[in-house]
């Protein structure tokens, strides 16, 4: 009696947990399926190269917005990365069991998880408000701001899985220290910061809240980084809560960018981690 | 005398093409003459011990550089919302100003300049509880059924697509929800829900648009699900393997070993995750603001309009009219920060308790 009691509770929580599963997954599977049915089918050759169009006139697209998004990234990753990587090669190289190391490492993950939007007010409150207007370039440092946690601690994950023996053979040779962490380490696991540094590209493209007060917004083509410019997700913002189906099409078109990049990004961490950093570079 | 040569290879010194042919005492001379060479080529180098010096303070630099986004944050806040915090105080996060002719709670009237947190609080603790109800049950499934139950073979693609979910960017899940999620709720699931459950109070029949807590905390637990699932995979994939050895040795059952072996070892990293899953969902910002209806009221009833911390500073910071205003919304984000901070410090202490040794994978 006790026996089947266990058996009949044992097949009711893999029931529950293959349940769980289905009824995750299914959901998650559709709304991705959903989002690139909408955009595959709004997807034209004019959103990539046409400016919006005013209200009533069918048509126009995204590419001020596109090409927006690119220079507002290109500044945060001026920013985010070199800092990014730098921190991490403190971590992994030089400070590995230190208090200072294990504090860093702490505030980066707890500087993850602060709200985009407050990354957004503080870069407004540091440079919107002094400069007088808003600018591509106080939108820049705010996406900067965000990716240096992330790009810290990939770097520092990808150094720590080049094995000791590459650091001691540089060294044997007499190599300074800094070359060898240079010319040695890092390149040894390139391949994967350079996939971590995409991830965190991807991920702070998406990003809307932080640009709202910062970078703003624009109808028509800027290149200057003192001006608002236009950036892809608060386009999509404004469009998606637009009351125009032609709107919205342009607003799916520019989600399935956005996630044609995310799933470009992690597909290439996923696959240079689980190739090993080392097979490739070696 | 049998002195080795030193097996340097200095292009310049002929000696090394025939170092076996010398012996006796001109092998000494030779050695010690190409010991001198050698140290001068060395000493010719330099050593690298300023550059080597430089290049390390440049990377605590940078490290230490996280602090100082951490405190050039915290300051800013905190200088921008001084006007608020002189003119209200402690009263911005508890007291509302009731309109003594209506005899209503007037929570956020920015033309006369009365400013609560309170109803935002409310919102995004209400939206945020509802998103952990929903999905930390489901998180915690699929975290047991990938670690412990699922074939191999499909482990590494349901991994994949947790991952790819997580990464996709908060403005569109708000759209998805806005333009899917909220007709099926306005259309399906709200009337049937004031129809059963009415009487609660909790769903009350007063907002016909779709908008509101419900379908937030329906969209927050769609997107913390992810995380919240991973991590609990990480922290479970930290259980030894002689913990679920011993335990089924003993005669348990699969359940009785997930849950005497791995769960209750894991339960403090699980903690932990779920608080992550909360610092996410306090935090979000664009999906949220695109669904919950933004209206700053307290309201019982789930399907009711309201409005988040977050959500309020998205909508109104732009064109926030006044400094008093405008410091307001600053206090709110500085209010977020701490909260967040705190909740997130918490939770990763959790996490590294029991994952401690390795480091972290999900964001």
């Amino acid at each position: 009696m006790r026996a089947r009691i266990r058996a009949l509770t044992d097949g009711a929580a893999t029931g529950l947990a293959v349940l769980a599963t289905v009824l995750v997954v299914a959901p998650l599977v559709a709304i991705f399926a959903y989002l690139i049915y909408k955009g595959a089918s709004s997807l034209s050759w004019a959103f990539f190269v046409e400016t919006p169009k005013p209200v009533g006139e069918v048509g126009g697209g995204m590419a001020n917005a596109i090409l927006g998004s690119a220079i507002l990234l290109g500044v945060g990753s001026l920013i985010g990365v070199p800092v990014g990587i730098a921190g991490g090669i403190f971590l992994a190289e030089f400070g590995r069991g230190t208090k200072l190391a294990n504090a860093v490492r702490f505030t980066a993950d707890v500087l993850n998880g602060v709200p985009s939007i407050v990354m957004g007010i503080a870069v407004y409150s540091l440079i919107v408000v002094p400069q007088g207007h808003f600018s591509a370039f106080s939108g820049g440092v705010a996406l900067g701001i965000m990716m240096v946690p992330t790009v810290c601690r990939t770097t520092e994950e990808m150094l720590l899985m080049v094995p000791n023996s590459v650091r001691e053979a540089a060294l044997a040779l007499g190599v300074p220290n800094w070359r060898s962490v240079l010319a040695i380490t890092l390149k040894t696991a390139s391949p994967g910061i350079i996939t971590g540094c995409m991830l965190a590209f991807a991920r702070v493209a998406g990003e809307t809240a932080p640009l709202i007060f910062t970078a703003f917004g624009n109808v028509g083509w800027n290149t200057r980084l003192n001006e608002p410019m236009a950036a892809l997700p608060l386009q999509i913002y404004v469009y998606a809560l637009s009351p125009y189906d032609d709107w919205h099409r342009l607003a799916w078109a520019g989600s399935l960018v956005l996630i044609v990049l995310i799933v470009l990004a992690v597909s290439l961490v996923r696959y240079v981690t689980s190739r090993g950093v080392l097979k490739g570079a070696s | 005398m049998n002195v080795r040569v030193p097996e340097i290879r200095l292009s310049k010194l002929q000696f090394q093409t025939e170092p076996a042919q010398q012996n006796g005492e001109n092998h000494v001379k030779a050695v010690s003459a190409e010991a001198a060479q050698i140290r001068a080529y060395l000493l010719s180098r330099g050593n690298s011990a300023i550059a080597d010096r430089g290049f390390r303070w440049l990377m605590v630099l940078c490290a230490l550089s996280i602090f100082g986004i951490v405190v050039l944050i915290a300051t800013q806040l905190v200088v921008r919302s001084k006007l608020a915090w002189a003119q209200f105080g402690l009263d911005f996060f508890y007291k509302v100003f009731i309109d003594p002719n209506t005899h209503k709670p007037m929570y956020w009237d920015p033309v006369n300049g009365h400013f609560s947190a309170l109803p935002f609080i409310y919102g995004t603790l209400v939206s945020s509880f509802l998103a952990l109800l929903l999905a930390v049950p489901l998180a915690i499934g699929v975290a047991v059924f990938l670690t412990e139950m699922c074939p191999q073979s499909l482990r590494a693609p349901l991994a994949f697509i947790t991952e790819l979910l997580a990464a996709i960017p908060s403005v569109i899940y708000g759209f998805w929800a806005y333009i899917v999620l909220v007709p099926l709720l306005r259309d399906h699931l709200n009337p049937w829900l004031i129809k059963g459950f009415g009487w609660s109070g909790f769903f009350g029949d007063d907002n016909p648009t779709g908008l509101g807590f419900l379908a937030a905390g329906i969209v927050l637990a769609i997107m913390i699900l992810p995380i919240i699932s991973s991590l609990t995979r990480e922290v479970m994939t930290a259980v030894p393997q002689s913990q679920r050895e011993a335990v089924l040795a003993l005669g348990a059952t699969r359940w009785e070993m997930i849950r005497v072996g791995v769960l209750r070892n894991a339960r403090i990293g699980i903690v932990g995750a779920i608080i992550l899953g909360l610092g996410r969902a306090l935090g979000e910002t664009m999906a949220v603001t695109m669904v919950i209806g933004n209206s700053p009221e307290i309201q019982r009833s789930l399907l009711a309009n309201g409005s988040t911390m977050s959500a309020v500073i998205a909508n109104e910071f732009a064109e926030a009219s006044g400094d008093l205003h405008l410091s307001a919304l600053m206090e709110l984000g500085l209010a977020l920060f701490i909260v967040t901070i705190i909740v997130n410090a918490f939770a990763r202490l959790l996490v590294w308790a029991v994952t401690r040794g390795e480091p972290s994978r999900a964001g």
